[in-house]
């Protein structure tokens, strides 16, 4: 047995035993040295871990973008929507468009209501399209700048013109050639929405609105006015009130148009910016007007007479909500076949009658006449020559322009 | 008829094995779900914001750690306004929340008697819509020229609230008071329901004792019936304040441009700006300070059980 010797331990031993007698926070004993190299082990670890994270490239799909196509031997279609944005029978359970389509070419629809918001959605769907995976989804359906984006991030797929005849033939002047998606390529409108301003003749109590200037400056709104959250809608209009064009207009005329904006905020004469939820504001009369969307205007309107909707000289913003096929879905031809199924008059005449959002196919008004005299005679619904003059669109923007643009607008509603 | 059966001989008894010793490891076996649970939808999440918090870059171009610490400095110094109005908000509604839930849980617990289950009831029961649902609600009933807002102008206590700033003009929504009103609403039975718990477990006895030792219900409740229910107080403000503090929907419906909390700059930041580091920062933030107060507080409340 080894016998503890003091005179013959090495110095460093020596100097060990004496520290550790000290019996202070430098001593240095077995429990504090594990502890320490645990410790160093675990951060070095962590930072490990931290730097491992990153987030790929979104580009990065080049691992095949269009998937097998399984249309001919699985005979159905999965296409995921916004809610309350297709036809509905008294029951509330069928989808009379859908089933119509079923009933002609066998292909079943798997249709969800799983779009509620354009970013939220884009959050949902974003892992699985950076990492080039399928999203379970053949068709979705997105707002112009979201469509814009999922194109040049290149995540949507190329469609066959072959299969869209009826979508090539009758698609509408005005949603041609939007310029993010030239010649239609990638995308086909499911509906266009127009951005106008909505009143209550109640609560303005006989002040006369005719531009958006009224609602940012009459000093009698002040607190009752309500601007959009969609940066585009919002900010279009405004530079259109400002005389400059939103398909061509540059940094300057957006921090003027915002500046111009501010200054409405500042004074207190915005009430709030808002989402969809405008609508029961301005049906309660706590909006007395806002920015609103044309197709909610048909609706409150026939709720409640008091609401009405206008068109400022300076013109609306027209945009839309496209039909994508996102990389790696399973049935793209049976996709394209639904596309274009709407684009055939009396499907598009039915849908329209129900959704009241502008229709974006030609020759519908014989179809949807048979259907509701109303809304065929609707521009909010069917745009004459003199609506469509005065639709306007929002350029298509530069990822720095868009993250640029989106902040600036977000500071201005607070946040 | 009974028949006296004998009873069966004993038999030998069996050699008697060692009690088996129970596995050092089962506590651990039985700690893994949880422990699991933890690391995947805490650990790693946490992880991986830590991560998005100091890396740069784009969406095109994909985000890269840099170990870019500034991103939490630009964050503070752009945005504290917002978080010193989370904070005073989550506190406003807490304070509230404290006011009005204490008569109640001490009314459920003490008075209530036979009804006792009928007001829980009526204390969940707003549980079972949904929580945007709720929020919206408020919104009619403060709606300009409704009933309360018309009563609360002919009382003019809406001038006096828009002299402190709390409201504008002759409306109560789009103001700071209307999003502290529905926070207090919103959170209300997370404050009602452990103060009930700590209440109810007060022995009656005890008031008795400080009746019959003289003690005036206010002193019985100063020096008993509250100290004694000061747990209940704890977690009831900490189950209102922490996510109070977070909360971005009250802010959205009921507030305005002035009234934005962290939690609209975390939710603008990373669904329509696409900065999530910036979000990611904010966030963190966020989690620290609601760890320092809630540290402090817990501290200075002098209390260990949390219920």
């Amino acid at each position: 047995m080894e016998q503890y010797e003091p005179d013959r331990l090495s110095p460093a031993q020596e100097a060990a035993i004496r520290r550790s007698f000290r019996n202070g926070r430098a001593a240095l004993s077995r429990r504090s040295l594990l502890r320490a190299s645990a410790g160093g082990a675990l951060a070095v670890g962590g930072l490990g871990a931290l730097s491992a994270c990153g987030i790929p490239a979104a580009g990065n799909t080049q691992g095949g973008v269009s998937a097998e196509d399984h249309s001919k031997e699985e005979k159905t279609v999965s296409f995921s929507n916004w809610t309350e944005y297709m036809d509905v029978d008294d029951s509330g359970r069928k989808h009379p468009t859908l089933d119509a389509f079923t009933r002609r070419t066998g292909i079943k629809v798997k249709y969800t209501e799983d779009i509620n918001d354009n970013t939220e959605f884009f959050g949902k769907i974003k892992p699985q399209l950076a990492a080039g995976q399928d999203t379970g989804r053949d068709i979705i359906v997105l707002t112009d700048w979201l469509a814009a984006r999922l194109i040049r991030l290149g995540w949507v797929q190329k469609l066959d013109p072959a299969n869209l005849p009826h979508a090539f033939a009758n698609l509408s002047p005005q949603f041609r050639s939007p310029d993010w998606d030239p010649g239609r390529a990638y995308s086909y409108p499911w509906q266009g929405i127009a951005t106008v301003i909505a009143y209550n003749k109640k609560a303005l109590d006989g002040v006369e609105v005719r531009t958006l200037s009224d609602l940012l400056d009459n000093p009698k709104l002040k607190g009752r006015v309500g601007l959009l959250t969609e940066m585009r809608d919002t900010m279009g209009l405004t530079l259109l009130d400002m005389g400059k064009e939103p398909e061509k207009f540059t940094a300057d005329d957006y921090d003027a148009a915002l500046a111009r904006l501010q200054k409405a905020v500042d004074k207190g004469q915005i009430r709030r910016f808002t989402g969809n939820d405008y609508t029961a504001d301005i049906s309660k009369g706590d909006f007395a007007a806002c920015v609103a969307w044309a197709g909610d205007v048909v609706q409150l309107k026939a709720d409640n007479p008091d609401i009405d909707f206008l068109i400022p000289d300076s013109g609306y913003m027209m945009s839309s909500d496209n039909l994508l096929v996102p990389n790696k879905a399973r049935h793209k031809a049976n996709a394209e076949r639904l596309i274009d199924y709407y684009f055939e008059p009396r499907a598009a005449a039915e849908l329209a009658a129900y959704i009241n959002f502008v229709c974006p196919v030609e020759g519908v008004k014989g179809e949807l006449a048979k259907i509701d005299e109303d809304a065929a005679n609707n521009p909010l619904i069917l745009p004459d020559k003199a609506m469509q003059a005065k639709s306007r669109a929002f350029r298509s923007l530069s990822s720095e322009e868009e993250t640029a643009f989106e902040e600036k607008f977000a500071k201005l509603t607070g946040a | 008829m009974t028949t006296v059966t004998e009873a069966p001989p004993l038999a030998p008894a069996p050699e008697r094995k060692p009690p088996r010793k129970r596995g050092r490891w089962t506590p651990y076996w039985l700690l893994l779900p949880g422990l699991l649970w933890l690391v995947v939808f805490f650990a790693l999440p946490v992880i991986y914001q830590a991560s998005t918090s100091v890396q740069t870059g784009s969406l095109e171009e994909g985000y890269k750690v840099t170990w870019h610490f500034a991103t939490y400095w630009d964050a503070l110094s752009e945005y504290w306004p917002q978080f010193v109005r989370s904070v005073l908000y989550a506190a406003s509604a807490t304070v509230l929340c404290l006011l009005l839930g204490y008569p109640l849980a001490y009314l459920i617990a003490f008075r209530a008697g036979r009804w006792r289950n009928l007001i829980m009831i009526l204390v969940i029961a707003p549980f079972f819509t949904s929580f945007l649902i709720r929020t919206l609600a408020w919104k009619t009933i403060l709606a300009d020229g409704g009933p309360v807002v018309d009563a609360l102008n002919t009382l003019h206590v809406l001038d006096v609230t828009a002299w402190l700033g709390w409201t504008a003009g002759d409306r109560v929504l789009a103001t700071p008071l209307a999003v502290v009103c529905g926070l207090t609403y919103n959170f209300l039975p997370f404050m009602i329901l452990p103060l009930y718990t700590s209440l109810e477990r007060i022995d009656p006895r005890l008031h008795e004792a400080a009746n019959d030792l003289y003690a005036k219900p206010s002193t019985t409740f100063r020096r008993v019936t509250f100290p004694l229910s000061m747990p209940g107080v704890v977690s009831g403000t900490l189950l209102t304040f922490i996510p109070a503090s977070g909360d971005y929907i009250n802010s959205d419906l009921l507030g305005s441009t002035d009234t934005r909390m962290v939690g609209n700059v975390i939710q603008s930041q990373f669904l329509r700006i696409l900065d999530y580091p910036t979000a990611a920062a904010l966030s963190f933030i966020l989690m620290a300070a609601i760890l320092v107060i809630v540290t402090l507080y817990i501290r200075k409340s002098g209390t260990e059980d949390l219920v």
